[in-house]
């Protein structure tokens, strides 16, 4: 029972998250360039996601939520900007970064054919389903692989607001039911 | 002598009921995410000067309408405490960020 439990979570995982999973059975270790550059790249594509919804979304607290994404993200992003400069580091484009920018514009094709309510709740939904996405590979995979300390913090930083993210998510997602 | 010194003494009494003791100023710190002190006293007249050290922008906001100071990414704002009571406040952008402020009168 316990197996086939966690069988099907592990099934669920993967087909919820095929991007980042594919990076970390690679197994070779992320280097911090690649870091850098796919938690850079997963902050645009939030910001891309927020600006739609900014001028889509109908509820005010969905407009309210996507006003917090590109608020955080941007700060995030700046301070990583910031950071590349200062480590004297050029992000490195990769297949992770590659993948997940891909999966994203079809998410952003895919959402602009919705109006009303229909993007609201699916423009949520998402949200929900990125930032578990996104908090995972930071937990299991950038944060530990990250090697200067600097960096290391500021994904910590990420993950933190992040969660916070998917919980507000989470709260939107209910009211809308 | 003992009449001098009770004198001083009722002097003393009588100055610190006329002149009101010196407004504070009390430092609270939004940093990492995380407001510190969490819990915090003071007194009607008492400054809050409200320091965010983070790179997000933060809001402190009391649940009653009482306040709701807007904080922009590293930057500082003060509010004069005007009623007593105790507060409970959070940041409207990470409602995970909450503490109490105790306002004595």
């Amino acid at each position: 029972m316990f197996v086939r439990w966690s069988a099907a979570i592990a099934a669920a995982i993967l087909l919820s998250s095929p991007v980042l999973l594919q990076g970390a059975s690679a197994a070779d270790k992320l280097t911090d360039p690649q870091i850098a550059h796919i938690a850079y790249t997963a902050g645009v594509i939030d910001i891309n996601a927020a600006k739609q919804a900014e001028k889509k979304a109908r509820n005010k607290d969905v407009k309210a939520f996507a006003e917090d994404m590109l608020r955080d993200h941007e700060a995030v992003n700046k301070q990583a900007l910031a950071l590349v400069k200062k480590l004297n580091v050029t992000p490195e484009d990769n297949d992770t970064s590659k993948a997940l920018s891909k999966q994203a514009s079809d998410k952003l094709a895919e959402l602009d054919k919705l109006d009303g309510a229909a993007f609201d709740k699916a423009y949520v939904a998402n949200e929900v389903a990125y930032h578990k996405t996104v908090n995972g590979a930071l937990e299991t995979q950038l944060i530990p692989s990250a090697s200067n300390a600097e960096l290391k913090s500021l994904l910590q930083t990420g993950l933190k607001i992040f969660q916070g993210h998917q919980q507000h998510a989470e709260h939107v997602a209910a009211e809308l039911k | 002598m003992s009449g001098r010194l009770s004198s001083i003494a009722v002097a003393l009494v009588f100055a610190a009921m006329v002149v009101p003791a010196r407004a504070a100023t009390i430092e609270i710190t939004m940093e990492n995410l995380v407001i510190s002190p969490a819990k915090v006293s003071a007194k009607v007249g008492d400054t809050i000067a409200w320091i965010n050290k983070d790179v997000f922008a933060h809001t402190a906001t009391a649940k009653n309408g009482d306040f709701d100071v807007t904080l922009p990414p590293g930057k500082s704002a003060t509010s004069v405490l005007k009623k007593a009571g105790t507060v409970d406040y959070y940041c409207r952008y990470h409602p995970n960020m909450r503490a109490t402020l105790k306002i004595e009168p």
